[in-house]
């Protein structure tokens, strides 16, 4: 095991040198003079000269991939104009809250999905499967955003249960329950999609292995029917279900964007719109390599599950 | 083409989603030419207005916009955007899918790994790369959009390439000097054209979706011009004062996406042949029953099948797989069921333990008696408690049959404690002693295998093993030899004898192959179309079958030292269970058949130990 979870790290230098060289490519299509475009129109001499410095903007393109690779390899994402702060603190510090939140709903919909397909597959043309198939259609079509502002029409204006936006309160809070208080809606929204889809694939995968010959089986030993679909099916189905558990994971954290927007939380995905919105280039960069390099890591954990969970692959 | 509307359509979901979507775009096209006020003029006097007011039929937003106005104007916008990023990113994931599974090799292998590289990216960080780079606005978003789909055409089109690039239509082509070119426009493409299209139409919705968010998020459309994404973004700073500006866009997202995710499901449904014949439905963990007619009386015998009738019911069709079948075995008997596949005879041992898939089985008469008490229709936990405690199966195939996530040694474990309160431990170690009651060698690491790393006559032996875990009454063995080669079907064959004498187990014994029959079962029965043509003591039968279905079935087995001679095939195939004619089923095939046989039922006719259906048998009873 330990050596197929090596091989497979060593498998993603690769893929990680290979996100870094598009958001280079993509960077590099910034048009007109990239120190300003960088900077902001408002920059002083000084600093672009320092940003030319720094990134060697004078140099060759080849050459200022590798400068600005190494300077990631040691830390240095850059300096963030409009916060005046480096980006890689910045980006930790956000990225936080986000993995908060993206986390939660992740658990949320795997648990939630599987479980809806579970049941709608067992109880197939019943009356629990037809309801959740209803919900899992209805779920899979509200944008997310749209979701979650009505979430904060019903439960925090009108209902008033839940704090309407934000991770923490602002006075007195910080603390885990207010935490969770504050969680509660956009880890619905966001995980409402991902959870529907999730059900989807659950029930077919789970109908799929019903009807195979080791059900009949274990049924035939007269193993317990609950067993039966708990144990040998489900887990049968799992090998179908887990590569999409990681899809879905990457949905999710690009979901967390319009959540974070919606409900006001401090997470990566908000500060990358705002520094879009404001042209703070190096933040954008920095963020977007560092979280697309974290979801690389998370699908080869992926993988490993995978691997632990069915004996046929090969480690 | 018709064909799959029809389908589509049949499907009443998918139908009206076509509805619903049908009657936004019609709107969007007419909106030009709609009697509606002009979307950009504000008028902050009349902001917002609520819906249904004086010449605001939706409203108006916080510029006093006309609502209804702004919501066509800016479905109109969505859609057209959406449907412009899927066209985009069709054609350049389309170029890059058949040029890498055209040329292959290097080509492929570089395009394919630029591929890799954007999926592994989260589709908006992408996204909001290029926006950043090109800067907020609807054409950027667009270009953002179709720029992340692109990965997903490029996959699934060079996918379908490969497969056409080695067909000899395109090496015909290539023969007959067509440059590349040509070849891919006028050979290729017209095949792939299908796919492109399903494709897009199945994600057409998620892209107009995601630039509305790009949109919602102010990276899209820039005011006054609104899409609905924008429309929601501007709305939402108005969220809790005046939220009818924000219900109002975010309905029409819904109501989109939804109509188009049931259209696409339907196309999918419609082009999935497994779901058109319905048969992706999981069997209950008992076969239903819906017995009609009087049930047998007890008898002494073990386990007694009487009049047993099983149906499947697969839409309107009624498959009659077995039609009133008789039998019945006694302790330490052996009792062999010969048939051609198809004759019913493996349905017949599974429903004596409500076995069958259900649906479409049915067990629709008859009994299953074991020890005097009927099996059918019993209560689940009733028949669950008797499953691999009393009577234990033996199946076919124990590749696919054995669970291929689980050590054989979890799984044998399981069955015993699936009937008694028995530790891990000492279930682990009842399992090892099964192994090498079924002389597997070093049984003690064999245990820890998982089902692929043991050979098929090993495997075979795990099912035998498993079936005597808690020293069943009954086994029945459906074909159990079937799939191994001679030298272990032989060692499998007198193992099963020798627990027969040691254990004193009864043993139905179902195969296609009297070779089998002739050395371990005492008596045999002979299944044609659902039911028994023949039965008695195992040496009768054989030396002198009395149907002539069993005689012409004999003749076919090829006998060792005996010379080259020829086989006698019986002529045409067994009938179809649906729609059986009266009289003999095997009456198409008899060389013997006369008009009496067509005509009504044949009863079997019992003398002694032998019982024959047949008006003419081949010797008198």
């Amino acid at each position: 095991m330990g050596s197929y979870i090596l091989k497979r790290l060593i498998s993603a230098i690769p893929v990680l040198l290979g996100i870094t060289v598009i958001v280079f490519l993509i960077m590099s299509m910034i048009p007109g003079d990239p120190a300003t475009a960088i900077l902001g129109s408002y920059a002083t001499p000084e600093n672009v000269e320092k940003i030319n410095r720094d990134l060697g903007l004078d140099k060759p393109m080849v050459q200022r991939y590798f400068i600005w690779l190494g300077n990631m390899l040691q830390g240095d994402f850059g300096r963030s104009f409009s916060l005046n702060r480096p980006v890689l603190d910045e980006v930790l510090e956000r990225f936080n809250a986000t993995l908060v939140l993206a986390g939660t709903s992740f658990v949320l919909c795997s648990l939630l999905g599987i479980l809806a397909g579970v049941v709608s597959a067992a109880r197939q043309y019943g009356f629990a499967d037809k309801a959740i198939t209803f919900t899992v259609l209805i779920g899979i079509s509200v944008p997310s955003f749209f979701l979650g502002m009505m979430m904060i029409l019903l439960f925090a204006v009108n209902l008033k249960w839940l704090p309407v936006s934000g991770m923490y309160a602002i006075y007195g809070g910080g603390d885990l329950p207010d935490l969770i208080r504050h969680l509660i809606m956009p880890a619905l929204a966001l995980s409402a999609v991902a959870t529907g889809v999730i059900a989807r694939l659950s029930r077919s995968a789970m109908l799929e292995v019903l009807r195979q010959d080791f059900i009949r089986t274990a049924r035939a030993k007269g193993v317990r029917e609950r067993k039966v679909i708990m144990g040998h099916a489900l887990r049968a189905a799992m090998v179908s279900i887990i590569p999409v558990l990681g899809i879905q994971a990457g949905f999710v954290l690009s979901g967390a964007v319009y959540i974070e927007i919606v409900f006001q939380w401090p997470g990566v995905g908000r500060m990358l719109v705002d520094a879009i919105l404001t042209r703070d280039l190096l933040l954008v960069q920095g963020g977007v390599v560092f979280v697309a390099a974290c979801y690389v890591l998370f699908n080869i954990a992926v993988d490993v599950a995978q691997s632990l969970l069915d004996p046929r692959i090969k480690t | 083409m018709m064909a799959f509307l029809k389908l589509l359509f049949r499907n009443r979901l998918a139908a009206m989603g076509a509805v619903v979507l049908a009657f936004i775009v019609l709107l969007v096209i007419l909106t030009p030419i709609l009697p509606l006020q002009n979307p950009d003029i504000t008028a902050t006097a009349d902001r917002f207005k609520r819906p249904f007011t004086d010449g605001h039929l939706l409203g108006t937003d916080h510029l006093g916009r006309d609502l209804l106005s702004r919501l066509l104007w800016g479905t109109r916008l969505s859609l057209a955007v959406g449907v412009a990023a899927a066209v985009l990113a069709a054609f350049f994931g389309s170029a890059i899918g058949i040029t890498a599974g055209y040329f292959g090799g290097k080509v492929d292998n570089i395009f394919m790994r630029g591929v890799d590289m954007l999926m592994a990216f989260p589709y908006i960080l992408l996204a909001l790369a290029i926006v950043a780079a090109l800067g907020p606005g609807l054409m950027n978003a667009l270009i953002a959009v179709a720029a992340v789909n692109v990965p997903f055409f490029a996959r699934n089109i060079r996918g379908i390439t490969v497969g056409l690039a080695g067909r000899e239509f395109i090496d015909a082509a290539r023969l007959a000097g067509m440059g590349h070119t040509r070849i891919i426009l006028t050979e290729l493409l017209p095949n792939v054209l299908p796919v492109i299209i399903i494709a897009m139409s199945t994600t057409v919705g998620w892209m107009i979706l995601e630039t509305a968010g790009l949109s919602f998020l102010g990276l899209g459309s820039q005011p006054p011009q609104a899409d609905l994404g924008s429309m929601l973004g501007e709305a939402r700073s108005a969220l809790i004062s005046h939220p009818h500006t924000s219900v109002v866009p975010g309905i029409m997202i819904f109501l989109i996406v939804m109509s188009i995710n049931l259209l696409g499901d339907g196309v999918r449904d419609a082009l999935d042949p497994r779901l058109r014949s319905g048969a992706l439905s999981r069997p209950l963990p008992t076969t239903l029953v819906n017995r009609k007619g009087n049930i047998p009386q007890p008898t002494d015998d073990l386990l007694a099948i009487q009049e047993l009738e099983t149906q499947f019911h697969v839409g309107k069709r009624i498959y009659k797989a077995v039609g009133g079948v008789s039998l019945a075995v006694k302790p330490g008997e052996c009792l062999g069921v010969i048939g051609e596949s198809g004759s019913g005879k493996s349905v017949t041992a599974l429903s004596v333990m409500g076995l069958v898939a259900s649906p479409p089985g049915v067990i629709t008469g008859g009994a299953v008696r074991f020890q005097g008490e009927d099996l059918v229709g019993a209560p689940y936990e009733k028949l669950r408690q008797k499953r691999g405690d009393r009577v234990a199966y033996i199946f076919q195939d124990p590749l696919s049959t054995l669970h291929p996530l689980y050590k054989v040694g979890q799984q044998l474990a399981e069955a015993i404690q699936s009937h008694h309160r028995v530790s891990n431990s000492e279930a682990r170690t009842r399992a090892i002693q099964l192994l090498k009651d079924v002389r597997i060698p070093n049984a003690e690491s064999r245990v820890d295998n998982y089902p692929h790393e043991m050979s098929g006559g090993m495997r075979q032996r795990v099912g035998i093993a498993m079936s005597l875990a808690n020293e069943p009454d009954v086994i029945i063995a459906d074909e159990p030899t079937t799939a191994l080669d001679v030298t272990v079907q032989a060692q499998i064959l007198s193992l099963l004898d020798d627990l027969r004498r040691e254990r004193g187990l009864a043993i139905i014994f179902i195969t296609h192959d009297f070779g089998v029959v002739a050395q371990l079962c005492d008596r045999m029965a002979v299944m044609y179309a659902g039911r028994i043509v023949e039965e008695g003591p195992t040496n009768s039968v054989l030396s002198h079958p009395l149907h002539p279905y069993t005689r012409r079935l004999i003749a076919c087995v090829p006998e060792l030292g005996e010379g080259r001679r020829e086989l006698a095939a019986i002529p045409g195939l067994p009938p179809v269970v649906d729609d059986l004619p009266p009289g003999c089923a095997f009456a198409p095939r008899c060389e013997k058949v006369r008009d009496e046989c067509r005509q009504g039922d044949i009863t079997l006719d019992r003398s002694g130990a032998r019982a024959v259906r047949c008006l003419y048998p081949e010797e008198t009873l």
